[in-house]
């Protein structure tokens, strides 16, 4: 793994001088938890409507970190792809870097940046966030870093049949948006039809939509055995298929 | 490299390319584009596997080996780029801290080639020039025993060319091999100690360019311009002479062997022809591929 620390602060350096990716990927979610969470409460931290209690207790931050993972897999899908276009990750398999160390370099990058924007969040929150925050810190960031990781596998995926950077982006979104639709996050999963049930019982981030909500909420790891094992199933299952489909050129 | 063959799906690549590179020299593969030169060579840098065939590059085989061999190779790719806003320095940075052997001329090597004052600057703030400069910076960094250079000049001004070819020469005399491919015959001829003409994948001969020259273009040709009327017959009578063509007051004068320039000197000579100019035409690795493959390297 020689490479990989220098590889990862120099990608990290080189992420955060592209001033719009910086911003979308840390500001705009901090941003939007502070600002939602705000409009919907009156001075004082009541709640304008009722139910809405439990939306700012754990909705809300469930949602912005599960954004936060899809916008780091997005990226991550984009980064590779245009890489590959521009001939760099050739140029970079071309020297002693062994290729999982500059695929691992990425993931580093996107699991950092997203710790450090969920750092942010709950710090801010801390301050500005109606509802006080008490969710166990600690074990809802091993969540979220998990949920990122696994559904970072997807976005290899996807990386590796999407050819040129153009369409990464779009065909990323394409295939996260609808997923978090039917992930429970917006609608409960027992409220869907049962066909779409069945598809959302298949898909990952149905997992980490009950993951992160219960570890928020203060549930134990052990209640959520099966989303974790859900989650580590399918991240093994499709790096192993990236491997076999991944293309440097 | 003995009988490498290397095919994409349906189109053959390359097939039963057989060659050696010698301890030292500079070695270059021309040829036409889509002729098989980079697939070639990235055959022998271990980054592509080829179908049949041996390769052996200091002993080692490229792509079982491939991460020991890359210690003591160094590389510069075709089409290459780096992260958009990666610094000069931190490129350099990265790549010294790649290899087991502590590397530590970085910045000695950016002063050779010019780029110690870019070395703030963003990669896509570089010209074509200055970027091929880095890449070849990153290519040396690891003191390699082998340098593979694939179209190193492809898009540079005429400058910036000979100042690269300069390089190279500074490669070589540091006892270092150099493995090359380019489509322009003029590098060829003047960098490379001895090269080999591939076309559709296969090698058709190999040599210095000026074997090359003398076994397959043995004609040399004068052109001179004379009112004289007698110049004409008195060409024709000269033994060396292969045939003569006019245009006017010019004549060309194709003749072969060593003595070829001189009898028609001494004709010219012997019958007082009066010349208003005289040049003497040696043909180049140029008509060396044209009479090979039948056609010109451009087309």
């Amino acid at each position: 793994m020689r490479g990989l620390f220098q590889l990862t602060w120099l990608e990290i350096k080189i992420f955060l001088r592209e001033p719009l990716g910086a911003i979308g990927t840390i500001a705009v979610p901090v941003a939007l938890f502070l600002l939602l969470g705000r409009s919907m409460t009156r001075a004082g931290g009541a709640p304008r409507t009722s139910g809405g209690l439990e939306f700012i207790q754990s909705g809300l931050p469930v949602m912005v970190s599960v954004f936060m993972a899809i916008s780091a897999v997005i990226s991550l899908i984009t980064i590779i792809s245009i890489y590959r276009e521009g001939g760099i990750l050739k140029r970079l398999r071309a020297t002693p870097l062994r290729p999982y160390t500059i695929l691992s370099a990425h993931v580093l990058v996107k699991l950092l940046l997203t710790a450090v924007t969920l750092t942010l969040m709950i710090l801010a929150g801390r301050r500005f966030y109606p509802a006080g925050l008490q969710a166990p810190v600690i074990s809802f960031a091993l969540a979220l870093l998990l949920s990122t990781l696994s559904i970072l596998s997807i976005g290899f995926v996807v990386a590796s049949l999407v050819r040129t950077a153009r369409f990464a982006q779009p065909v990323g979104a394409l295939m996260f948006y609808p997923m978090i639709g039917l992930s429970g996050l917006f609608v409960p999963v027992e409220a869907l039809p049962p066909a779409l049930q069945v598809i959302a019982r298949l898909l990952p981030m149905t997992y980490v939509v009950s993951l992160l909500r219960g570890i928020w909420i203060g549930e134990s790891w052990f209640a959520h055995l099966g989303d974790v094992a859900a989650l580590v199933i399918a991240g093994a299952v499709f790096v192993a298929l990236s491997a076999r489909l991944f293309r440097w050129e | 490299m003995s009988g490498v063959r290397k095919t994409y799906q349906q189109t053959v690549a390359v097939d039963e390319v057989t060659f050696e590179v010698q301890d030292g020299e500079i070695f270059g593969l021309i040829g036409p584009n889509g002729a098989g030169k980079t697939t070639t060579m990235e055959c022998v840098e271990g980054i592509r596997k080829p179908d049949r065939g041996a390769i052996a590059v200091l002993g080692l085989d490229p792509f079982r080996d491939v991460y020991q061999l890359q210690e003591r190779i160094g590389v510069q790719l075709q089409q290459a780029h780096l992260q958009k806003r990666i610094k000069v320095w931190e490129a350099m940075h990265l790549w010294a801290s790649l290899y087991k052997k502590p590397v530590s001329h970085g910045d000695r090597l950016l002063e050779q080639l010019g780029l110690a004052e870019k070395r703030n600057a963003w990669f896509m703030t570089l010209s074509g020039g200055q970027q091929q400069r880095l890449f070849i910076a990153l290519a040396l960094i690891n003191d390699p025993e082998v340098v593979f250079l694939d179209e190193l000049t492809t898009g540079l001004d005429p400058q910036a060319r000979r100042a690269i070819w300069e390089l190279v020469r500074g490669i070589r005399a540091r006892g270092k091999t150099v493995f090359m491919t380019t489509h322009l015959m003029e590098e060829a001829e003047r960098l490379c100690d001895r090269v080999a003409i591939i076309e559709h994948g296969r090698i058709i001969d190999v040599d210095a360019p000026r074997a090359l020259v003398e076994k397959h273009c043995p004609e040399r040709s004068v052109v001179l311009t004379t009112e004289d009327a007698r110049a004409e017959t008195c060409f024709r009578e000269l033994r060396s002479v292969v045939n003569v063509t006019r245009d006017a007051t010019q004549f060309t004068i194709h003749g072969r062997g060593d003595a070829f320039i001189t009898e028609v000197i001494q004709c010219l000579a012997e019958h007082q022809v009066r010349v208003g100019s005289f040049r003497t035409e040696q043909p180049t690795l140029e008509d060396v591929f044209l009479k090979l493959t039948g056609h010109s390297i451009r087309d």
